[in-house]
């Protein structure tokens, strides 16, 4: 898939196309990646999950943890196809009961990603997915609150990648697979 | 937590996705029992037996269009739209669609909120199922019909795991009928 040209899969193209720019979203300056045209086209979004189950199925996965809210889009049907629990990481004071939380970095400010405590246990392996990779501070936040409790994360899967903002770099060593780049 | 759907006969795999459905107490506060469907998620057979519940219902039925609210509802209308071979269709909180949308005020408890959709997402004619985890009071879904029968949209049905019955948002879907799987008090 990712970095692979001579061998790209003939159904990329056709995911490619079916993603929106928006200019100026949701400020000036910023080419706003719209996956809601891919969810639009019953093939695209298929091919789209096809793609992650297939590198994933074998390699006993037994978490995938989707950020929200467009991670919840690509994490579930991916979890059902492989046998793993979803997991959902969350804004503050979205999960009931008790959950541990990571800190990141905002272009100004910081936020917040909540997890359930006891959703993921020491042992599993899991998958993070999002819609799209920018500078990596939600992903890194997702991996440490994974590797708190123990889990090994195994790779960090996005639809599109924005390779200039060097977001793989902030990953903790752990791989990134992408279908799309943006350049 | 009981199961629902009598009129076919109990479906075997309802009472372990009840079973599978926290109960969270005073959550977000004092006096609400708050479902919590992230356990149900976290049992591999129950959220596949969730899924293969609603798919088994609207598979063959010419169904274009699965619309899910956020963000409970982008966990199980994705599954299901891709099972169907539908578009699913995220209805959002103000200001996280890019580009061109349609939108509606809806009531809370306290004030009101606002539900968007885009412009073009959805055709007359098509036929839609709207899903989110929960019905409660019915605002929200409510607003999402709206939001799709303003731009001519069919909606065949409102489908939630859980129905809190007490307060009563069957009665704001007007012609949509609802279809559940699991009934619940809400306090």
């Amino acid at each position: 898939m990712s970095g692979n040209k001579q061998e790209e899969d003939p159904r990329i193209n056709g995911i490619k196309t079916k993603i929106r720019v928006v200019p100026d979203f949701p400020k000036k300056g910023i080419m706003f990646q719209d996956i809601t045209t891919v969810l639009l086209d019953p093939k695209a979004f298929k091919d789209t999950i096809d793609l992650f189950v297939e590198r994933y199925r074998d390699k006993n996965i037994s978490v995938v943890a989707g950020i929200e809210a467009r991670g919840f889009l690509f994490g579930p049907p991916i979890a059902l196809a492989i046998g793993a629990k979803f997991v959902p990481l969350r804004k503050p004071k979205k999960l009931p009961g008790e959950t541990i939380f990571e800190e990141y970095e905002l272009e100004y400010g910081n936020d917040r990603l909540e997890m359930h405590v006891g959703a993921v246990e020491a042992g599993d392996r899991a998958l993070v997915v999002d819609d799209l990779i920018a500078t990596g501070g939600t992903l890194c936040a997702a991996i440490n609150l994974l590797e708190r409790v123990g889990a090994e994360v195994v790779e960090c899967a996005c639809v599109i990648e924005l390779p200039e903002l060097k977001g793989r770099q902030r990953l903790k060593g752990k791989p990134l697979c992408m279908l799309v780049e943006y350049r | 937590m009981a199961p629902a759907g009598k009129e076919d006969g109990q479906d075997p795999r309802i009472p372990k996705i009840a079973s599978s459905i926290r109960v969270i107490p005073d959550f977000p506060k004092p006096g609400i029992m708050f479902q919590d469907i992230t356990t149900l998620l976290l049992d591999t057979e129950a959220f596949r037996d969730t899924i293969d519940i609603f798919v088994e219902r609207y598979k063959g039925k010419d169904i274009s269009v699965v619309a899910g609210v956020e963000a409970r509802g982008f966990i199980f209308g994705p599954p299901i739209a891709l099972a169907i071979g539908a578009k699913f269709v995220p209805m959002r909180k103000p200001k996280k669609l890019p580009g061109e949308v349609i939108s509606v005020e809806y009531s809370l408890e306290y004030g009101t909120d606002t539900m968007e959709m885009h412009v073009g997402a959805v055709e007359p004619g098509e036929r839609a199922i709207v899903i989110d985890d929960l019905i409660a009071t019915g605002g929200t879904l409510a607003a999402a019909i709206r939001l799709l029968e303003r731009v001519g949209v069919e909606i065949v049905e409102c489908a939630c795991v859980i129905e809190l019955p007490e307060l009563k948002g069957r009665e704001k879907l007007g012609e949509a009928p609802l279809f559940i799987l699991v009934t619940s008090d809400a306090a």
